[in-house]
């Protein structure tokens, strides 16, 4: 079976899934009548109908190759950026550090991964980022609250940017009788976090009683987890034939994104809490904003590439 | 063309949604009097109005900025459709207000930062009193207190890029006329009016 049969047979799998999706959300639509009920079913279907916008973007971007794709997480670190930034508070001084970071770094970030330059890659954000951000807060001479504003940046800069990109850049990993299939493991990442994600949400609204943090993030609970993380361990499983992964493997890798896709909606959700939000932005109706989407992706991308990185290149 | 490329920017770089939260987006012949506090203002709220509004709206935008230079003065004058004035004659109302007084009486709309320059507060500062003489001259002209959100952190004064942090162009309720107001008074009240849109700041 070759790259592109894959893709339109996983497409094609994904779309059945949310046709089923909006069905059921339509059959809620017409069933439920009580005021908070409607609230919650008009969110799911508001929910439902941003998910085929977003899978015929990717797919889209899939269709057209590296470069459309390389583009597209590019643009989703550049609004992720932006709406962390806009919550954050920035002086006036800020301001050539946010030229550096927006202008310079991110698409210096993305031009290393369509370029294959790995080395310069993993250290640009971390190493030269990091020492090159404090030194143009410090050319602006204005010295109050320093350290807080540049880590504020830096930390922005990690997650939105640096961790974002390592979803494209598993395309430009070099796994032995796997060449050019990298999409697929984009694919595989982006398909076991967001299903970890919707399951969590619709076992947690089902089920879901025992908050696992309350203060931090009052809709997660142990049943939504559970449910959710086994259901995209599952379908991670059932995924293998895509991967260079047996089964077995397969679903290792699963759990460790569901792990770790869980830790940072947690972690973003404090993050969120701590600047007085619930949401990043809106601009993905019913989400939130990107970053809303994007929370688990970005702290599963890293861990899930230098998994596959360690054990099969 | 130009002017879709604009919005497109705009909406790219800094966002710039309206929230219309005390007024509607109707044909109806208003000032909207803003907070002023960055180069971008004049862009936001422009591109924050339905397409049907920009046609008759006139932002009075300072002609030593958009004057300068062909290219802005060309998408000052033909996109944006606004009227320049000189900043140093805004003291004597009678001259400076001459084209604004001109563009009322054609029932065109307008576009006015009341405090004439670039604060970096995020609350408005003192108003002059051109929007005084207007309205008592206009008093059918609906007066709408527009605020705008974040635009000194996305492009400060003195900066060369405006970068991307969200902005966004809430549109107040308009100010009642109030018979034997004082003008002093009456300024206090509109500056009011624009700061009591503004979000809580985030610390």
């Amino acid at each position: 079976m070759s790259l592109s049969d894959k893709l339109l047979i996983l497409f094609a799998g994904i779309c059945s899934l949310l046709a089923i999706a909006s069905l059921i959300g339509f059959a809620l639509s017409r069933k439920i009548t009580s005021e908070s009920g409607r609230a919650t079913v008009d969110n799911l279907n508001a929910r439902i109908k941003a998910w085929w916008v977003m899978v015929a973007i990717f797919a889209l971007s899939f269709g057209l190759g590296k470069g459309a794709t390389v583009v597209l997480f590019a643009l989703t670190s550049f609004y992720t950026l932006r709406e962390f930034v806009s919550l954050t508070p920035t002086r006036a001084a800020d301001h050539l550090l946010l030229v550096g970071a927006f202008y310079m770094l991110l698409p210096l970030q993305y031009w290393l991964i369509w370029t294959d330059w790995y080395a310069l890659f993993t250290i640009l954000i971390p190493v030269y980022g990091f020492l090159l951000l404090p030194t143009l807060a410090a050319l602006k001479g204005d010295a109050e609250q320093f350290l807080l504003r540049v880590s504020r940046i830096q930390w922005a800069l990690m997650l939105t940017v640096y961790c974002i990109s390592h979803a494209p850049a598993l395309i430009m990993l070099d796994i032995p009788g796997y060449d050019g299939q990298g999409f697929l493991l984009l694919f595989f990442l982006i398909t076991v976090a967001q299903l970890s994600d919707v399951m969590q949400y619709v076992f947690g609204k089902l089920t879901g009683r025992t908050k696992i943090a309350p203060v931090v993030s009052p809709s997660k609970t142990v049943e939504g987890l559970v449910g959710g993380g086994l259901s995209a361990v599952l379908a991670g499983a059932g995924l293998w034939w895509i991967t260079p992964f047996s089964p077995v493997e397969a679903a290792a890798m699963a759990l460790a994104i569901v792990a770790m896709g869980f830790f940072g909606g947690l972690a973003l959700s404090a993050v969120k809490r701590s600047m007085g939000v619930k949401d990043w932005g809106t601009m993905i109706s019913g989400h939130g904003g990107v970053l809303d989407r994007m929370d688990s992706l970005s702290f599963a991308a890293p861990v899930f590439f230098h998994l596959t990185r360690y054990f099969y290149t | 063309m130009i002017d879709i490329v604009l919005i497109g920017l705009t909406r790219f770089i800094v966002g710039g949604q309206a929230r219309w939260v005390g007024s509607l987006p109707e044909p109806r012949q208003r000032i909207y009097f803003a907070n002023h506090a960055s180069h971008l203002d004049t862009l936001l709220i422009w591109s924050a109005l339905p397409r049907a509004l920009r046609a008759s709206t006139h932002p009075i935008a300072a002609a030593d900025y958009w004057g300068r230079g062909s290219i802005r003065r060309h998408i000052a004058l033909k996109v944006l459709n606004a009227v320049l004035v000189e900043r140093a004659l805004q003291g004597t109302p009678g001259a400076a207000l001459a084209p604004l007084r001109g563009l009322l009486s054609d029932g065109q709309s307008l576009i006015l930062f009341p405090e004439g320059t670039r604060g970096s507060d995020r609350l408005p500062g003192p108003f002059k009193s051109g929007l005084f003489w207007l309205a008592q001259e206009f008093p059918e002209v609906e007066l709408v207190p527009t605020y705008l959100d974040n635009p000194s952190r996305a492009f400060p004064k003195g900066a060369f890029l405006p970068v991307p942090i969200s902005c966004t162009v809430r549109f107040g309720a308009p100010l009642a006329s109030r018979a034997g107001e004082e003008k002093d008074e009456f300024l206090e009240r509109a500056r009011e009016a624009v700061g009591s849109l503004a979000s809580y700041p985030i610390t």
